[in-house]
């Protein structure tokens, strides 16, 4: 338990009679990047809320930082920082002010504030921004700032509540370039909630996804693709002219196929490995068969999402 | 405790940086030096017509023939300033996000509420604080007599009684904006319940009043005094009522004593008018000036619970 900086047991979160959060158990070591997925209503946020002492769970052991959030919430809130989904800042005061602000609640010596506040706008880019006000930020900007607020209490956890929501994909990657950063240079783990599975699958290191309270899945992404699709990696989609039956047995021999499959002209071949050049040698070795189109798919948290939800 | 400190220095720097700040304030004054004006305009007359020394105290009491005194002034401000000072300050908070990102900062959430209160107080001190030494100043320079130490005293829980008074509608402002989501719905419920009272209970009252015990041409004086109990205890409902008993006895030692009121206009020319000790005036509005705390007190409560308790969604 020790080595986990979130660890969960059979947290169970009701609203009346409503379940919210099933019998959740969830083990995260330091230094990780998790991200915890699902859509709306998932539970998800409520999740965060037991963490940050907020909300009590109805049953259940919850660890965060070694302590429990309901007992010793201030110890907890000193060194996690939480970015709730949609940040507010207080508009009429610059982004300086803002930042001594928490500083300041967070009990850190007043000698250390102006050299802190300058390094965590740095981080972010924002350095140039310090003595504007925040009313004329942007909303990526203002998301910006809501790392370095986070980053101001030097965290050694950060909650982040649907980062990238309602950014443009660029602005969306920067942020998270910027968490990816963060955990490497300065060792922060982090626990992300989204639903944009795309963005935030390529700086995971683990995710598990939520539904109606559930954890239904969890794993690093290839892990759960497997677990979804039989095993299988790759997609290899062909597209033929000629005797599809024939093919098909051929294609059957190649070593590493594992399944293959046919709608209407399409041939789907599951696999481990990428046997494109062997595919297709054998394709165009055959008299009368011409191939018109191939594919490869490799299986990308979406599919994989919104498989489970298909299951679901 | 640090926390506290630190929320009510920045909420303190947002009031004063405040518009409604600068703007209840300009009202605040300019009301106050009008009022100074006409009282040092009909002082004279007032100081020569009354039977004790309290000249001083007749600068906020003293009114012309079309405008009121400073007292009336004052009853009718305070409500506003208390109501200005809290109807924003948790739900504001909330709808610009900042309360999920300050409550996951390590501080109690009491804190928040707290810091928040003891600011507002501190600026609604300030504000009644500043006009009162204004207005003294100003007539102490023109009449040239300096307050006695009994005024300087009166003077001084006078002061204490507003700000208790304007404390209680900061605390029932501030419960409707921990109770209510949208600024405007507070504000208009908390101005809707200062006119009920400001306003319609005193029409209530003698409407009842009269309905119960009409007083006619020949009514006895039985009739006239239960008509007169019973418009009394309706109108002690309201805090403003009772807000205005409490700073009249104080402001005007003789002839305001509660218990001692004229039922009709001849019996006042009956009465001794000699001023009541200070002690005596204090003993006289005891309750109402413990109600006005303990209603100020039930507020704040009740909004801390409530804050307390609540659910806080980033959403």
């Amino acid at each position: 338990m020790d080595n986990y900086i979130i660890s969960t047991k059979n947290l169970i979160k009701k609203y009346g009679s409503k379940i919210v959060v099933d019998n959740l158990n969830l083990n995260i070591p330091k230094g990780e990047i998790y991200g915890l997925l699902g859509p709306n209503g998932a539970g998800k946020s409520t999740v965060i809320l037991m963490l940050l002492g907020l909300t009590e769970p109805t049953s259940g052991e919850l660890f965060v930082l070694g302590f429990v959030p309901t007992k010793d919430p201030l110890r907890i809130k000193r060194f996690t920082g939480y970015l709730p989904e949609r940040v507010g800042f207080y508009e009429d005061m610059t982004s300086a002010q803002n930042l001594e602000y928490t500083a300041l609640l967070n009990s850190i010596p007043e000698k250390e504030i102006p050299r802190k506040i300058d390094e965590c706008l740095d981080i972010v880019g924002l350095k140039k921004d310090k003595n504007r006000i925040v009313k004329q930020f942007s909303k990526g900007m203002k998301q910006r700032l809501g790392i370095a607020d986070v980053l101001i209490k030097d965290p050694e956890l950060v909650i982040f509540d649907e980062p990238t929501e309602g950014l443009d994909v660029e602005v969306a990657n920067q942020i998270l370039e910027t968490i990816f950063n963060l955990n490497k240079e300065k060792n922060i783990t982090f626990l992300i909630s989204s639903h944009q599975l795309n963005l935030v699958q390529k700086i995971c290191h683990k995710v598990g996804i939520m539904s109606k309270g559930k954890m239904i899945g969890e794993g690093n992404v290839s892990e759960l693709s497997k677990n979804m699709f039989g095993g299988n990696k790759y997609q290899v989609e062909v597209e033929i002219i000629g005797d599809t039956n024939k093919v098909i047995e051929k294609i059957k021999s190649i070593e590493g196929v594992k399944t293959v499959a046919i709608t209407e002209n399409t041939i789907h071949i599951g696999t481990d490995v990428d046997l494109r050049q062997n595919i297709s040698k054998i394709i165009t070795n055959m008299e009368g068969i011409i191939l018109t189109k191939m594919n490869i798919k490799d299986f990308s948290l979406e599919d994989v999402y919104l498989n489970y939800f298909k299951e679901v | 405790m640090k926390s506290v400190l630190t929320i009510y220095r920045k909420e303190l720097a947002d009031y004063f940086s405040s518009k409604k700040f600068l703007i209840l304030l300009g009202l605040v004054y300019l009301t106050g030096l009008t009022s100074i004006y006409v009282s040092i305009q009909n002082i004279r007359a007032a100081a020569q017509s009354s039977t004790d020394a309290f000249v001083f105290l007749k600068l906020f009491t003293t009114s012309g023939d079309v405008l009121p005194s400073f007292l009336y002034f004052l009853s009718f401000f305070i409500p506003i300033i208390g109501i200005v000072f809290g109807f924003d300050a948790i739900n504001t908070e909330r709808s610009s996000k900042n309360l999920s990102r300050l409550l996951s900062q390590p501080i109690y959430r009491d804190s928040i509420i707290n810091g928040k209160f003891l600011a507002g107080i501190t600026t609604m001190t300030i504000i009644i604080g500043s006009i009162v030494m204004i207005i003294a100043g100003i007539g102490l320079r023109v009449i040239g007599v300096p307050p006695n130490s009994e005024e300087i005293l009166r003077i001084l829980i006078f002061i204490f009684i507003c700000i208790c008074y304007g404390t209680f509608w900061m605390a029932l402002s501030m419960l409707f904006s921990v109770v209510m989501d949208k600024t405007a719905t507070s504000i208009l419920t908390a101005i809707a319940i200062w006119i009920f009272f400001f306003f319609f209970v005193q029409i209530i009252a003698s409407a009842v009043a009269n309905a119960i015990a009409p007083v006619g041409d020949n009514a006895t004086l039985a009739t006239q005094i239960k008509n007169f109990n019973i418009d009394l205890g309706i109108k002690r409902i309201s805090p403003a009522y009772l807000f205005t008993e409490a700073i009249t006895v104080l402001l005007v030692p003789s002839g305001s004593q509660l218990f001692l009121r004229a039922v009709t206009t001849a019996d006042i020319s009956n009465m001794i008018l000699s001023p009541l000790s200070l002690g005596q005036s204090l003993i006289q509005v005891w309750p109402q000036i413990v109600v006005i705390i303990a209603l100020a007190i039930i507020c704040f409560a009740i909004s801390y619970i409530v804050f307390i308790k609540q659910e806080i969604r980033s959403t």
